[in-house]
């Protein structure tokens, strides 16, 4: 019975053009992106996607396994220029500005655009000195003392500082799984990102360390815009404003959360959420 | 399906237009950029140093095969003078050719002397005369005693023969034909009297046969690595015999067999250190235990054998059961299925298909082998072997050890000599390491 | 019989041995209904016979041939020695020489007491009983041992289960070998150490300054004073290693890390097996390049700026080692590199370091220990490294840390100990195993560490 449900979504999919429904667009727009393309080697692995994420809102992008959601959200910060076969295509801009332009330096965009990973992986060093890397290199500090409080405030900021103050100079790697996940959300706070991307922050974590998370998303998106992929349905409505579906490259649709998980406009949404397949 | 607002970019904005960018952005600060292009400099810096450091250790292997070869392809050519050699029957007191006797007391270096003289008839003072006798090698006597007993018809006859010449002549010569010529021991005398032979085109640069069919000797020219070959093709083969069955047998004990306890930590911790022990005292243990125990004789390629024997192990036994471990162990739960007992798992089937792996390892153990020379040198290989080793208990040498031999001579045409003999020894080190290579690429299995 | 003869006649028995050992498992069993009746396949109970007379016969041969020497030896000293007289052991050899020539035939010079000529016959003798007495016992335990072997042969014997275990014998048995090696170098080296120890006090040797190792052998004789104080050869050695670590490192880290982190895929392939060839030429070649280029290239380049480095400078075999040395750090440190997991990159790429910032502040960091075990590794090859130095090092030695002059180490003093005439009895020969432990701790010390900082160090990537 899943067989023939999963032979009509895919059906489905192969017939839709790249018109995406909902509202893949937003007035205040930090990012947008228009007809992305992206290629690894001969294999197309994105299709016309067309979306923006406004400024200061959560938006979270869900989709069935292998539908190229962490693919899309690696480009918006150019970590896929370390895959040497994969080829983007199409106009990605932060605040206007194309991410893409063979003149742009990639160095500090990334300082604009942060990442979280999907597991945690704080450097093997001290927890002070992990958070302090990003302003280290970057040279945003001239003092210890700036040092300090930069380190201070992101760690308050990602709800870790009560937890470590006392051992700011014990080996990140000595955390535990959801601690050392707020760290690198940290490390990332530290450099005064404007977008911070999430890609499954908490597939590797515990329900206590989700919700801990989850928390601090809800906070963070006060002063940062985020972009969250998730494997959850149940997470993506609890943190995010917009969510965004994707199926096997595409981009289905875009709406309020709200609307997505309880009317989309789409039937594979439908299909995807009520668990029929994915 | 209906978009929402659509909102239009039209040309991409400089991005380093600070009007395009929230104000207090901590990448727009002119500091940040300054920053920035250093940091880009030192990306810069630091890329550059890997490849220099790649450079280097590509331009140290270049200089040192230029400089070898360099050094050395002269070797490959001797020089020879042609001289008229009169058989004189009653001079030389031959009744009877065939006699070993006679042959042997026969005055052939005075006949090459009086053949000299006749060459060079203006020569009158005795220091010149002998002098001019340097022209041809020591052992030309010897030289033309065994062509007169090769053709016996000859005796009486005179014959047009190419003698080796001595190795300063030769030295002078080659360097002459490279245009600058060297003159060393030759003094003006002896320089004239060798560009006339040349203008009578009686000197030629020939094929180095004497290089490859004579043993070693004192002088120059006539030193060859014939002996040092055999020597090392024994101590290898003996190496050979012994390391492989052995390694292969630890290999397979280690991986099929041996339990997960002490004895058997301790087997692999001492293959492991043994692995790192540096050589030379891998001949202190030959010299205590075989030669001075159990007063093996020395400098022969039975004893060099052990010994090397003793330092291959690791390396094959290592090799050797990386092999055994990449063998998937459902092809052993197969056999072990059927109802074969473990000895022919092992036999029939694991060790056939780990078998080029351990081919590979044997032959990369055996080319270090080829190579070593301090333990050889600590089990006496160091002596002066002119006769070519007949049998593994025969005093012989080998190639390494008789280029460290050669090169301790101060007659500078054993320069050439010596870089000769290193070619010939990295010719085999490659073609073994080019045949280790292959044989991995070619029986390399995808599992 | 000449031995080479009697083993191929073992080899023949052995043979026969093991057709005989099958052909009668299927004879037995013939009438029985076939092979299908065996309790083993007739290849097993023809290895059975086989090994039956293959291995007490082998053993005892091996056991004759290494131990005989010294038997007889023994037999002939009683013989020439009168009770009760104490013979020195140089003049004891020289009397055994003696007789060995009168036997050989190659004696020259006076004419030997009746004595030697006497024990000369009796040696003969003695070779030639001993002789026949192991062809004779040998064969024939190879032939019992077929037979014994044979009587067994029955339908439900397990020959095969027997077979097997002897073959896991012989495989444990070759396992050993490693351990017994190791036991023979400790043993030997140990050995003849405490003997030198007898003669010269271990404080001496370690702590002393000077080494000039004459013994006198004249009682009166001019600069027969020995002195084994090893310290400068410590020196030398610790200067000359240091050179070289110096020259390489820095070389084999940054090659390693270009390699592994900016090279792409093609250059790899070519250009990392052409630093390894560097590993693979023997070391006597770099010697000779070492002696003959490098050397007179930096006296040349000294003396034009004024400096006057000696033609056997520490510094040239320092390079050439260095450059030896290079393909070791460099994959060694090219392996753990390239085990650094990805996540960690990914993390400070992300974060909008360089390339070079990561390299430098992540991945190494990270890959430290592995490094650092591969350079003690390469140290202890430098430091055990004999030809290059025997060849472009000198024989002085000299208590120095001026690169530019000429030092000598610890192999190079071992090879010139040994490498000569002498009594093997001597202190002089003595210290060159006394060196040769020294060295083999240091190394073995290193080589311990080495593994140690690796596993203690390590972070768990999974």
């Amino acid at each position: 019975m899943k067989n023939t449900v999963l032979n009509q979504v895919n059906s489905a999919a192969e017939n839709i053009t790249s018109q995406t429904v909902g509202f893949p667009f937003s007035d205040d727009a930090k990012m947008s992106v228009r007809d992305c393309n992206v290629f690894y080697g001969d294999k197309q692995a994105i299709f016309d996607v067309n979306l923006d994420i406004g400024n200061n809102e959560v938006l979270a992008m869900i989709g069935p396994s292998g539908c190229g959601k962490s693919t899309f959200l690696r480009c918006l910060n150019r970590m896929n220029d370390s895959i040497d076969i994969c080829r983007v295509e199409g106009s990605l801009c932060l605040e206007g500005s194309d991410i893409y332009d063979p003149q742009l330096d990639v160095v500090p965009l990334r300082a604009r655009v942060g990442m979280v990973f999907q597991k945690p992986n704080p450097f093997p060093k001290s927890i002070y000195d992990n958070v302090a890397y990003g302003p280290r290199i970057h040279g945003l500090v001239s003092r210890r003392a700036e040092l300090d409080e930069i380190v201070e405030n992101s760690l308050q900021k990602a709800s870790l500082w009560n937890e470590v103050k006392d051992r700011l100079h014990e080996p990140g790697t000595g955390l535990s799984g959801g601690q050392q996940q707020r760290l690198c959300i940290a490390r990332s706070i530290a450099v005064s990102p404007e977008v911070i991307l999430m890609d499954e922050p908490c597939s590797a974590l515990d329900p206590i360390a989700t919700a801990k998370i989850e928390e601090l998303i809800a906070t963070l998106s006060k002063n940062y815009t985020i972009a969250i992929v998730t494997h959850s349905m149940q997470q993506a409505a609890r943190v995010s404003n917009r969510t965004a579906y994707f199926h096997m490259g595409k981009l289905i649709e875009v709406n309020e959360t709200e609307k997505v998980f309880t009317n989309p406009d789409h039937e594979l949404t439908e299909a995807y959420i009520t668990g029929r397949f994915g | 399906m209906t978009s929402g607002k659509k909102m239009s970019v039209e040309n991409p904005v400089d991005h380093n237009n600070s009007a395009n960018r929230v104000k207090g952005s901590v990448v727009d600060t002119e500091r940040f950029k300054k920053r920035l292009a250093q940091r880009y400099r030192a990306e810069q810096r630091f890329r550059l140093y890997g490849l220099m450091s790649i450079g280097f250790g590509l331009l140290c292997l270049v200089l040192l095969f230029t400089d070898i070869i360099g050094k050395g392809h002269s070797a490959f050519f001797e020089t020879r003078v042609s001289m008229d050699i009169h058989f004189d029957a009653e001079y030389l007191q031959i009744t009877d050719v065939s006699s070993e006797q006679q042959l042997n007391n026969a005055n052939f270096d005075g006949l090459i002397k009086r053949t000299w003289r006749a060459q060079f008839p203006d020569v009158k003072s005795r220091s010149d005369k002998r002098l001019l006798a340097t022209i041809s090698s020591s052992g030309s006597g010897y030289f033309i005693r065994d062509q007169l007993a090769l053709n016996p018809h000859w005796l009486g006859t005179q014959q047009t023969l190419w003698l080796l010449v001595d190795d300063d002549v030769d030295v002078y010569y080659k360097s002459r034909q490279k245009g600058d010529a060297y003159m060393g021991r030759v003094n003006e005398k002896l320089a004239s009297w060798i560009e006339s032979l040349i203008a009578e085109e009686r000197m030629e640069l020939n094929f180095n046969t004497t290089f490859f069919t004579a043993g070693d000797s004192r002088e120059p020219e006539q030193a060859g690595i014939r002996g040092a070959m055999v020597g090392s093709l024994w101590t290898l083969l003996i190496t050979l015999i012994l390391s492989f069955p052995i390694g292969v047998a630890a290999a397979i004990y280690l991986e099929e067999y041996a339990p997960q306890n002490r004895w058997t930590d301790l087997i692999e911790v001492n293959i492991n250190n043994l692995a790192a022990v540096p050589s030379i005292i891998f001949g202190l243990l030959g010299l205590a235990i075989f030669i001075n125990f159990f007063e093996l004789p020395r400098s022969v390629p039975l004893v060099g054998g052990l010994v090397l024997t003793l330092m291959t192990l690791p390396t094959i036994i290592i090799s050797s059961r990386a092999a055994i471990k990449a063998v998937p162990p459902s092809i052993r739960e197969a056999a072990l299925g059927i109802g074969a007992s473990k000895m022919q798992v092992v036999l029939h089937h694991v060790l056939p298909l780990a078998m080029p792996g351990m081919l590979t390892g044997t032959i990369i153990g055996m080319a270090q082998a080829l190579g070593e020379t301090a333990p050889l040198l600590m089990i006496g290989m160091v002596a002066f072997i002119v006769d070519v080793p007949g049998s593994v208990t025969d005093p012989a040498a080998v190639l390494p050890v008789q280029i460290f031999l050669w090169a301790d001579s101060p007659e500078r045409a054993f320069v050439e000599k010596t870089s000769a003999a290193i070619m010939v020894l990295l010719t085999f080190l490659i073609v073994m390491n080019t045949l280790a290579v292959l044989l991995r690429k070619r029986l390399e299995r995808r599992w | 019989m000449e031995t080479s003869n009697l083993l191929l006649a073992l080899v023949m028995v052995i043979a026969v041995s093991y057709a005989f050992g099958r052909g009668r498992s299927i004879s037995v069993v013939a009438p029985l209904g076939g092979i299908k009746t065996l309790n083993s396949l007739p290849f097993y109970h023809g290895m059975l016979t086989a090994l039956w007379c293959a291995i007490p016969s082998l053993f005892l041969t091996l056991l004759w041939l290494l131990f005989e020497p010294k038997i007889i030896e023994t037999l002939v000293i009683s013989q020439i020695i009168i009770d009760g007289e104490q013979v020195s052991s140089d003049k004891l050899s020289l009397m055994l020489n003696t007789v060995e020539n009168i036997l050989a035939g190659t004696l020259l010079g006076i004419e030997p007491s009746q004595a030697l000529i006497d024990a000369a016959e009796h040696l003969r003798s003695l070779r030639q009983t001993s002789q026949m007495a192991m062809t004779v016992s040998t064969l024939s335990l190879a032939m019992m041992g077929g037979l014994w072997a044979m009587t067994k042969i029955s339908p439900n014997y397990g020959a095969r289960v027997k077979v097997e275990k002897t073959f896991k014998i012989v495989l444990l048995a070759c396992s050993c070998i490693a351990i017994l090696t190791t036991i023979g170098i400790v043993l030997s080296v140990l050995f003849e150490s405490l003997r030198f120890f007898k003669s010269i006090p271990a404080t001496d040797f370690l702590f002393g300054l000077q080494w000039s190792p004459q013994t006198a052998i004249r009682a009166d004789q001019v600069g027969g004073s020995g002195a084994f104080g090893a310290v400068p050869l410590f020196a030398g050695t610790m200067l000359i290693s240091f050179i070289a670590m110096l020259v390489a490192v820095p070389v084999g880290l940054m090659a390693a890390i270009y390699l592994s982190e900016y090279a792409s895929t093609r250059f790899r392939t070519y250009i990392k097996p052409l630093i390894e060839i560097l590993a693979g030429i023997p070391t006597v070649v770099y010697g000779f390049f070492a002696a003959l280029t490098v050397a007179p290239a930096i006296r040349e380049a000294g003396s034009m700026v004024g400096l006057s480095p000696s033609s056997e400078s520490a510094l040239a075999a320092g390079l050439v080692m260095g450059v030896m040395i290079i393909p070791f750090v460099s994959s060694l440190s090219d392996d753990v590199i390239n085990a650094v997991p990805q996540s960690l990159r990914d993390g400070s790429l992300g974060l909008g370091a360089t390339r070079s910032e990561t390299i430098k502040q992540v991945v190494i960091p990270a890959a430290l220990p592995g490094i650092v075990s591969g350079v003690l590794l390469a140290a202890s090859r430098a430091i055990g490294e004999t030809m290059i130095v025997v060849m472009a090092a000198g024989l002085a030695a000299k208590l120095t840390a001026n690169p530019l002059e000429s030092v000598t180490t610890v192999t190079v003093q071992i090879v010139t100990l040994l490498v000569g005439d002498q009594e093997f009895d001597s202190p002089k020969t003595l210290a060159a195993f006394a060196l040769g432990l020294m060295l083999f701790t240091v190394t073995l010390g290193l080589n311990f560490i080495a593994q140690h900082v690796v596993k203690k160090y390590r972070e768990q990537y999974d």
